[in-house]
């Protein structure tokens, strides 16, 4: 049983529930000032966890066409172009629109967006078959061979990462133990697992291996953290314009991420909640207000009987 | 195939340039915010629950109250209507977990849901009130029809009746703990919503089969859930402001003014007339149930639409943060 405390800067019970198994929490800086966009996370990481296709569609947004995170992405790059300076002193990219005025300037903004890996985890707090668990890492991973599809999970993450995999069952799978309950399809949950296979055999995850300008640095997220602060430093002497770091913070709404981010404008703008909060955060609240609501209905309805039969 | 499907609701404007941020212009009632998104993609997934998943909160609704209503009827002796909800409450008990079943992507692992107990997982915790009350009032069921082990029975309806209250306000509670705003922004009224209209339904159902002369107490339940269930609706999407705005518009919209006409008219029905005439018992049960089960579906669509339109998930985040930046 999981405890019903506060957000705090440390997962709930972890680590002493792994004993000497324990590890120091891992996870990602994602630093998108240097990302290019190439898209080799995603596609390393399809590879390495046999993540399936989900579709080949022009969106039309830029060079994104996997437009968001869900149980076939498991790593998604955000594509921006802005008419903002990437600087806020010194040269930056133009574009002329109208030769009457000034030209305007232009930057392209790049981001491989991933499973954040929460402190407080919505996911892992309403999962009731205790499919996703904590592992030895800090990392919250999704135990496939336990997963019944309920799907409380997607609805809670507030980042909108974990969702079903609808995809045909395929022809060699078992075949249905309840057949008029079945339906076609995988219809468990899929997310980012931080290579948990890879972390085990002390390699690091698949996209981080991969990409090419260390926009994803996999490491000890206390370490992180620290190398994190610096670099921001480093921009804004540097004056870039809007940077800030996104999910360092282990006061926030979730206890901070394990997978953090160096942005360079509004989260909204990466399609990133402003100001995430994990919902079990309200949930002592809300388990006193269904008593009392149980209590009220109680009475109410026995209430109803006064007056006699008729 | 996971959809790729357009944002059909508060379309983003692209201002005229090729590409890049979209601005969003504000609502009615957030007139003048702009806001930044992702080409208009939401920030938070739309729910992946069926049609059964509403239908379960409302027949286990009917089996949460009626287990109640069936014990204080035989304690005041009220034999023939302690039976109406005996019968109602103990179908509704074999229709949940059939609905429940049936919504997993993978069905055959059921009995995963006992596991573990999590009391961080509404779901887990409302797995075990349902084992406990439906399995306590399908014993008391079973029994009463068979006719044997009194004390048995005594305390299966004793278990029932207690676990009955928790049964049918546990689901607002579980909807509420998700990040999807207009239902967790509404988790200080939508236990109680739906222990309301739980009773009103459980109150209507007995109504219809029980006579007219012994259905008092049912039509007292129905008439009060019902009143009470269109004033804390009222309250809520008046409380909700700009999130709120999802019941007023497109599926749950709908949903929410038939829920809101049926209940009106059911409930006045039985009011009315439901002493006299045994027609207009039945015609306002049915009035009042289908109006319960609109407004669990509008509770449902209303979280679709919410997760759908990211201004719902950023706005008040933002207006959060900046109400704490300048706290400090």
């Amino acid at each position: 049983m999981t405890s019903l405390a506060e957000p705090t800067g440390a997962p709930a019970a972890w680590p002493d529930t792994w004993g000497d198994e324990a590890k120091p929490r891992m996870g990602f800086f994602t630093d998108t000032t240097v990302c290019i966009g190439c898209k080799a996370c995603e596609v390393a990481c399809k590879e390495w966890n046999l993540v399936p296709e989900d579709g080949l569609v022009w969106t039309g947004e830029s060079y994104d066409n996997t437009s968001h995170l869900n149980a076939n992405t498991w790593r998604h790059v955000t594509f921006i172009e802005q008419r903002k300076p990437l600087k806020l002193e010194g040269e930056t990219a133009t574009v002329e629109t109208d030769a009457a005025v000034q030209p305007e300037p232009l930057r392209w903004l790049m981001e491989s967006d991933v499973c954040k890996h929460c402190t407080h985890a919505g996911c892992l707090d309403v999962c009731p078959t205790g499919a996703l668990f904590r592992t030895e890492f800090g990392t919250v991973v999704v135990q496939e061979d336990v997963c019944n599809g309920c799907g409380y999970c997607v609805p809670a993450c507030p980042f909108g990462v974990i969702d079903k995999r609808d995809l045909p069952r395929s022809p060699d799978d078992a075949p249905l133990a309840l057949p008029l309950f079945g339906k076609k399809e995988d219809g468990r949950v899929w997310k980012c697992t931080l290579c948990y296979d890879r972390l085990k055999g002390g390699h690091e995850p698949a996209c981080a291996k991969t990409c090419p300008t260390d926009s994803i640095q996999f490491g000890e997220l206390d370490e992180l953290r620290e190398r994190a602060e610096k670099r921001l430093e480093k921009l804004r002497e540097e004056r870039w314009n809007g940077a800030r770091l996104y999910g360092h913070d282990p006061d926030d709404g979730v206890g901070g991420f394990g997978a953090f981010f160096l942005l360079l404008d509004e989260p909204e703008v990466y399609g990133l909640p402003p100001d995430p909060v994990v919902p079990t955060k309200h949930l002592p609240r809300l388990w006193v207000s269904t008593a009392l609501a149980a209590g009220a209905m109680f009475v109410g309805l026995a209430a109803a009987f006064i007056g006699g039969s008729e | 195939m996971t959809d790729r499907r357009p944002i059909e609701e508060g379309r983003a404007q692209t201002d005229g340039r090729p590409g890049g941020t979209t601005e969003w212009r504000g609502s009615i009632t957030e007139r003048g915010t702009t806001m930044s998104s992702y080409y208009g993609r939401p920030v938070v997934k739309e729910p992946v629950w069926n049609p059964e998943i509403p239908c379960y909160f409302f027949t286990g609704g009917i089996a949460g109250a009626s287990a109640v209503l069936h014990v204080v009827a035989k304690l005041t002796g009220n034999e023939r209507l302690a039976k109406s909800f005996l019968y109602v409450g103990a179908a509704a008990d074999v229709a949940s977990p059939i609905l429940l079943i049936k919504d997993l992507g993978r069905p055959e692992r059921f009995l995963h849901m006992l596991r573990m107990f999590k009391v961080t997982s509404p779901m887990s915790v409302g797995s075990w009130i349902l084992l406990v009350s439906g399995g306590a009032s399908n014993t008391a069921a079973a029994l009463e029809l068979l006719g044997i082990l009194r004390p048995v029975r005594w305390a299966a309806e004793a278990v029932s009746a207690l676990a009955g209250p928790p049964l049918a306000t546990y689901t607002g509670a579980l909807v509420a703990n998700t990040s999807i705003p207009v239902w967790s922004e509404a988790r200080d009224e939508l236990p109680w919503l739906f222990g309301a209209s739980a009773a009103a339904s459980a109150g209507a159902a007995a109504a219809i089969v029980t006579p007219t002369e012994l259905a008092g107490p049912a039509r007292r339940a129905a008439v009060g859930g019902a009143a009470t269930a269109l004033l804390l609706g009222q309250g809520m999407e008046r409380r909700l402001g700009f999130v709120g705005e999802v019941y007023r518009q497109g599926e749950a919209g709908r949903f929410n003014k038939i829920a809101k006409a049926c209940t009106i008219a059911g409930g006045a029905l039985l009011a009315g007339r439901g002493k006299r005439s045994r027609a207009a018992s039945a015609a306002g049960g049915a009035l009042v149930l289908a109006g319960e089960l609109a407004l669990r579906w509008s509770v449902f669509r209303a979280g679709f639409q919410s997760a759908r339109d990211p201004r719902y998930t950023v706005i008040p985040q933002k207006k959060r943060l900046a109400k704490r930046k300048g706290g400090q």
